[in-house]
């Protein structure tokens, strides 16, 4: 048995970035939400949700007509970097944050709706500015929803297949994620190597949301 | 002394906030009225939390009008709430430390620590404060921030009695020793008496009286309007005991006796004596239990109530006020410029 690992390292790197670009990105979307009395809210909360509804192939469609190369995004890629957003790993970094960005928004703005102004008016009254007060304050208290984020945005990249599908293909160490390559594998009758990629992914999604609950629990414990 | 110039317009639920006016800050101004004036919403403004409310100024310093908004981190105005808001992943330390760093120049951590008797707090996290004890913290960490002026909210009210008389005294110790002017709101006609030297009294959003806190605290209709208990604030010292064991005030009025000890000899202390405690006779009455019975002078004489009648009272040089019936006043034949003689049947430091 000579199984191929490369689509689980991929996965992991791919699972590990969007993750880490998400947490970033998504924090103040998730404060704006949760702050704003605008109208438009709801629009965008919307917009942010539809990963969650949507087939993974409708937005690996309309991704691959954005990332083409003749199309004004996909050029101005190819103008930037020299390569296509279509079918690299870039590409496919690209449509992970939208396909699990409700994972980590949804966890963060319900974690600063919790935190309520009460001790965001208190850092201000000692002199905090408004980013201040954030990384002082509402980051640390909002420190479960950034767990909860975390967690299940990497699992859920973990698992992604229809998307990478449509806008990645299936190139090695480029695109080849652990779910195309059990398709494949499936695909090829070659059960042994899908067995243990279907195994270690298994374990790997049990693992993480374990650790999830556990740590959910004993903060029930605590409160 | 600084003054605090407030032209503010603004609705919000329940009431139009409207005020014009302008205070000078020293000392504890007491912002006082019954729930839903205003109060508490007028601090926010104040505080920067809430915009849009007309005009606000510090001094020469505009904090606020229709075209400049100055942050609340950037008044230098501390707040302390009615719950502590201490934050909950700091230490008492880290929490004194956060307002500390903040403040130019930075605050001293172990000398405040020192001052408001925090040291065997010091490690410990907020939750496992009583309410008291994580009151007295949020009280050091406001004054840690070097504030030009401190508002209060209700900072007393979730804290049982006992609680309450732990606080005052640092609240004292800040109006007095570090001199930081204080907006102090309240509900509480004690805390206002014992605190105050000046207060503002607010009604559904707009501001009912404003002045030194006995003559608005000695207004009938104010404390009527207001639903409090009417009485009257004395300043008065503490003289000495007596050898059977009653502590000796002395007044412009005179002496008064109390089973209680109120003070040390020498304290200078506020009392508040109820209007229904204190009865009028024409002439010294005498073979009567009472031990303080004064000499006065009628002032004024207003109905309050169908049945009852307000007496205000000149004693020596202070104000007592007396709640009788109608019957009584009419009976005694009470009038202004008339003489006759208060007795008072208990009094109470100005305090709950």
């Amino acid at each position: 048995m000579t199984a191929d690992l490369a689509p689980l390292w991929l996965t992991l790197r791919l699972a590990a970035v969007v993750t880490a670009l998400l947490l970033v990105l998504g924090t103040p979307l998730a404060w704006w939400l949760a702050r704003t009395r605008s109208r438009l809210a709801p629009a965008v909360e919307a917009v942010t949700a539809l990963p969650l509804v949507l087939p993974p192939t409708v937005l690996g469609f309309y991704l691959l007509l954005v990332f083409n190369p003749t199309a004004p995004l996909g050029s101005f890629w190819v103008s930037l970097t020299g390569q296509t957003l279509t079918f690299s790993f870039a590409g496919l970094v690209l449509a992970s944050l939208l396909y699990s960005l409700p994972f980590t928004v949804q966890p963060l703005q319900s974690a600063f709706t919790t935190l309520g102004r009460a001790p965001l008016e208190a850092a201000a009254s000692l002199g905090a500015g408004p980013l201040d007060a954030f990384l002082t304050v509402a980051a640390p208290l909002a420190i479960r929803g950034y767990l909860t984020a975390a967690v299940l945005t990497f699992a859920h990249t973990l698992g992604e297949f229809g998307v990478v599908l449509m806008v990645g293909g299936n190139i090695p160490g480029q695109t080849r994620v652990i779910s195309i390559a059990i398709y494949e594998e499936v695909e090829t009758l070659d059960y042994v190597s899908a067995h243990l990629l279907s195994g270690i992914l298994l374990a790997l999604s049990f693992l993480i949301l374990l650790a999830l609950y556990v740590l959910n629990a004993r903060d029930r414990g605590r409160a | 002394m600084t003054d605090l110039r407030l032209d503010i317009r603004s609705r919000h639920a329940g009431f139009t906030l409207e005020i014009d006016r302008t205070i000078p800050l020293s000392g504890v101004t007491a912002i006082f009225g019954p729930s839903g004036a205003g109060k508490s919403t007028l601090l926010r403004i104040i505080a920067g939390f809430e915009r849009g409310a007309g005009r606000v100024a510090f001094g020469h310093e505009v904090w606020e009008d229709g075209r400049r908004f100055v942050p609340p981190h950037r008044r230098r105005v501390a707040s302390v709430f009615q719950q502590p808001r201490l934050f909950p992943h700091l230490d008492v330390r880290g929490n004194l430390a956060y307002a500390a760093r903040r403040a130019r120049p930075p605050g001293a951590v172990e000398a405040m620590i020192e001052r408001f008797g925090l040291a065997p707090l010091s490690a410990r996290r907020p939750e496992t404060l009583s309410g008291g004890e994580a009151q007295r913290v949020a009280l050091a960490r406001a004054l840690l921030t070097a504030p030009r002026l401190i508002l209060m909210d209700e900072p007393l009210s979730a804290l049982d009695q006992a609680r309450r008389q732990e606080i005052l005294p640092f609240i004292e110790r800040l109006r007095d020793v570090a001199q930081v002017p204080i907006l102090y709101v309240t509900h509480s006609t004690a805390e206002v008496a014992r605190l105050s030297g000046q207060m503002l009294t607010l009604a559904a959003g707009r501001v009912t009286g404003f002045g030194p806190t006995a003559d608005i605290l000695a207004a009938t209709d104010v404390a009527a309007r207001e639903g409090t208990e009417p009485g009257s604030l004395l300043t008065a010292t503490v003289t000495g005991m007596t050898a059977d064991g009653l502590c000796e005030i002395a007044f412009s009025g005179g002496t008064i006796l109390t089973p209680e000890p109120l003070g040390r000899p020498g304290a200078a202390v506020r009392l508040f004596i109820r209007a229904r405690e204190v009865m009028i006779a024409r002439d010294r009455p005498q073979g009567i239990s009472a031990l303080n019975i004064l000499p006065a002078t009628v002032e004024t004489l207003a109905p309050a109530g169908p049945a009852s009648a307000d007496v205000v009272l000149r004693c020596g040089a202070a104000r007592l006020r007396a709640r009788i019936t109608r019957r009584s006043a009419e009976a005694l034949g009470l009038a202004p410029g008339v003489s006759c003689h208060v007795i008072v049947k208990s009094v109470a430091l100005a305090q709950e």
